[in-house]
């Protein structure tokens, strides 16, 4: 409107169903609003003092309206919370099969590692049409990875992993910001997405990378960090058998029973005495501060590729 | 027919430094706070002009990055913990509680000068942390940015906060203390102002909600100085810890902010009906629900920070549960108003347009609380703008509506009426075209705290620091005209307004002991015609 842009760009499957609820929102914002205000100005001047000495009906309240201007609007929130809530769902649970990159996000910039051994810098080229997941984490402070033309955005935090999904459905360039406060150069940690057609997209893949792909990567590593001594294929070593440990779940030395995500993985790697595998001694060392996120994503990647139930299709 | 100034009143009683900064008088002590406090208003206000000057382009060419970062720091901080939560309770709660209730003092009437010592002291603190290399956290002050990569001065500012909270639950206490305890005869609770009822919500959120902050602050000294590990991840801590530490107060402490002036608005809207406030039960519940839910509700500031999917329920739902009871003041308001014998005098215009502003304020949270749609404007300009139309629509507004309807109590003059409704006009537009736009760059996604930005979204930072400058220029006029009121104003005469309340049953200014005769109450708060009906206007 007047030259003014007002809504940004839909570019995902979840950014329709966002701006649903938001223009329900306004919808119901301008009705309450126009409600209240239309009562005030018209009682402010119906009931205008006259007489300096003039007083207002004893009117002290009524039981019927009260209960119904609680309970009509307790209904309505009750509407919006399950709307909310729904789409909260679609956002938190990916679709199994998705594109994973990783992100790892520090002051300031964004580093994306593809699983095909690509990396960029505040750059992120992912095809149309499919579900891409970003697996999130940071070097130092809590940053926040937004892409308002997908309509999703997440703490990306140090110590952890975290994850957001999203289906681009057009091509095109979209903005990426850093969304929570880092620093100096806050408002320049940002960068683009570059939504690409599937056949652009395989083409940009194949400008390829030196270093192979990120769990090659891993797994050369395993090898210089001498991981292998221990953590043996065939259960003979002084560690456990990382074949089929991803995804599935592990018991732990009191009793405990946790599912092998990249965060236990994450864990495991760089304090291994938090979570020891029952039948075993905690005798590895650990990794904490000595080696790089990236490094330690690709180990990471390089153990769930000893997965068979792989979640990725992209390799 | 021009009102006589008392002879004897707490103004006159006794002159010189020590009467005033010695004084347990209640009315003296909330004259020190107005002072100070508009002292840090003007300084929060000057941060916010920088802040709207350089958003005027999208480069961010008019400071550096790093001192951006402070001033919105120090804008956040000197706003909220030295003018918002201090505001209206240490200002207009000091003065109206003991009159209100027919005391002549608070219960501890040392205490409360000793609350506002602390207040200057941390105040002091927080201008040491200005002139010495500034804070450049976010009022937030999240860790582990706060605790580890800061190099501004975190440690100096985490113990003016600590400091400054004991001014609030010493002030919170003394209320509810006096509220039980010091009450005229027959002044039973649900003869009570709903002022007071909102005021001993506030005190409650203080006294429960304050130490956690403090707490939290030590904290985060802990970790800078010694390296504790709370917070940082690669020693076992966990950063989302410090925000639900944060968060557990910082959420109901916007309630220790627009309580306190839901509270002015429900006498406003009486005074200037003329007119019981409608459904006063309600009204007066509504506060005690809002002070308990409002610690129910700290996990939304954090649906996007790694929390379980079932939390972020779990505190969704309950932060639409919180609006219920605050949508049921305003239609309150509205209905109060209703055969009443409206006036349009400036307190009025400031209670319409609380209503107004803190109808959208209330509303926009509504957008915020729905997870799925919060996840896309958290942490953008939809937030800022939400939250101020809370705390500078709502309890701006309150504050100034309350101090123009008690002005005539507090200096025994009367401010010009035609410039005060003047200004608040002004505030009302300049306020509007200052934060409007800012919801629709949320939505847009621009990110909050941020110094540059892309230049599509130019034209509507344009047209907020537009607002701003109009906004400025509204409230530095009622500080001009209400300080020549204190010398060329008309006495104002015991009451005004016609209104009823034990507050205009005495002279204005009261005298020390605020009642010539000891009150004994009979009649319900708002009983109308007033019992001492002097008019000026």
């Amino acid at each position: 409107m007047f030259g003014i842009p007002l809504f940004p760009e839909r570019a995902s499957t979840i950014a329709n169903e966002v701006d649903a609820l938001y223009f329900f929102l306004i919808g119901l914002s301008v009705v309450m609003s126009v409600l209240i205000a239309t009562l005030v100005v018209s009682f402010a001047i119906k009931f205008r003092r006259r007489h300096r000495d003039a007083v207002g009906a004893q009117v002290h309240g009524g039981m019927a309206l009260e209960l119904a201007w609680t309970i009509v609007p307790f209904l309505i929130t009750l509407v919006v919370f399950f709307w909310g809530a729904k789409i909260y769902f679609v956002m938190a649970s990916p679709p199994p099969e998705t594109l994973n990159i990783y992100i790892v996000g520090k002051q300031w910039m964004w580093k994306a590692q593809h699983l095909t051994g690509q990396r960029e810098i505040n750059q992120l080229h992912v095809p149309v049409g499919r579900p891409v997941k970003l697996i999130m984490t940071s070097e130092d402070v809590i940053h926040n990875f937004s892409i308002p033309a997908m309509r999703v955005k997440a703490d990306v935090i140090p110590g952890r992993f975290v994850q957001i999904w999203f289906e681009p459905t057009r091509p095109g360039t979209y903005q990426i910001f850093c969304a929570e406060y880092c620093g100096t150069q806050h408002s320049r940690m940002t960068g683009q997405v570059e939504v690409m057609e599937a056949n652009a997209y395989q083409t940009w893949l194949s400008g390829g990378t030196a270093e192979g792909s990120l769990a090659s990567t891993g797994e050369r590593l395993f090898a210089d960090l001498a991981c292998n001594t221990c953590h043996r294929p065939d259960s003979r070593g002084r560690g456990p058998v990382l074949q089929n440990v991803y995804s599935h779940p592990v018991q732990l030395h009191d009793g405990t029973v946790v599912t092998a995500d990249e965060n236990y993985l994450r864990e495991s790697i760089l304090t291994p005495a938090t979570k020891v595998t029952a039948g075993f001694q905690p005798v590895m060392p650990a990794f904490q501060g000595l080696i790089s996120e990236e490094q330690l994503l690709a180990l990471i990647e390089y153990v769930k590729s000893l997965s068979t139930q792989q979640e990725n299709v992209n390799r | 027919m021009d009102a006589e100034f008392p002879a004897k009143h707490y103004l006159n009683d006794g002159y010189g430094i020590s009467s005033w900064l010695l004084t347990r008088d209640h009315k003296r002590i909330a004259l020190l706070y107005l002072v100070a406090v508009t002292f840090f208003f003007f300084v929060g206000g000057a941060f916010a002009v920088l802040i709207r000057l350089d958003l005027a382009t999208p480069a961010g060419d008019l400071v550096s990055d790093d001192i951006y970062n402070q001033l919105f720091t120090m804008h956040g901080v000197v706003m909220v913990f030295f003018f918002l939560i201090p505001a209206i309770p240490a200002i207009l709660g000091n003065f109206l509680v003991p009159l209100m209730i027919g005391a002549k003092d608070l219960a501890f009437p040392k205490l409360n000068l000793l609350s506002w010592y602390i207040y200057i002291a941390g105040g002091l603190m927080g201008v040491y942390v200005l002139l010495t290399g500034g804070l450049d956290t976010g009022w937030t002050m999240y860790a582990p940015f706060s605790t580890k990569y800061a190099t501004t001065r975190v440690v100096p500012a985490a113990l003016a906060i600590f400091v400054t909270g004991f001014s609030s639950i010493l002030t919170g206490l003394n209320f509810i203390v006096t509220i039980h305890r010091m009450r005229a005869p027959g002044m039973t609770w649900f003869k009570m102002p709903l002022f007071l009822w909102a005021t001993y919500a506030t005190s409650l959120i203080n006294i429960l909600g304050t130490p956690v902050i403090a707490i939290t602050s030590l904290l985060i000294v802990a970790e800078r100085l010694f390296n504790f590990g709370f917070f940082d991840p690669s020693r076992g801590g966990d950063p989302v810890l410090f925000q639900h530490l944060f968060w557990f107060y910082s959420h109901p402490a916007v309630y220790i902010m627009v309580l306190p002036a839901m509270g002015v608005i429900s006498e406003l809207v009486a005074a200037f009906c003329r007119k019981p406030v409608f459904g006063y039960s309600f009204v007066a519940f509504s506060s005690l629900g809002i002070a308990v839910l409002g610690f129910l509700v700290w996990g939304h500031h954090m649906f996007v920070a790694g929390q379980s999917v079932y939390a972020s329920l779990v505190f969704s739902m309950l932060s639409f549960l919180v609006a219920i009871p605050s949508a049921v003041k305003v239609f309150n308001w509205t209905a109060t108003m209703y055969k009443g014998s409206v006036s349009w005098q400036t307190p009025m215009l400031y209670a319409i347009g609380f209503i107004g502003l803190f109808t959208i304020g209330g509303l926009t949270g509504l957008f915020l609380a729905a997870i799925g749609l919060d996840v896309h404007v958290t942490d953008t300009y939809f937030v800022i703008a939400h939250f101020h139309y809370i705390m500078v629509g709502g309890t701006i507004m309150g504050y100034l509506g309350g101090l123009h309807y008690w002005w005539p109590k507090i200096s025994g003059r009367m401010y010009p009426e035609g410039l005060s409704k003047l200004s608040a006009g002004i505030i009302f537009i300049g306020f509007n075209l200052t934060f409007f736009p800012q919801f629709l760059l949320g939505y847009l996604g621009m990110p909050r705290r941020y110094h540059s930005y892309p230049p599509d979204f130019q034209v509507l930072n344009v047209l907020s620091s537009a607002g701003a400058s109009i906004l400025g220029v509204g409230y530095l006029l009622p500080m001009a005209y209400l300080a020549w009121s204190l010398r060329y104003g008309k006495p104002a005469g015991a009451n005004p307004w016609g209104a009823s309340g034990l507050e205009w049953e005495t002279t204005s200014p009261p005298p020390t002991e605020n009642f010539a005769v000891n009150p004994n109450v009979t009649e319900s708060p708002y009983n109308y015609p007033s019992p001492v009906v002097k008019h000026v206007a």
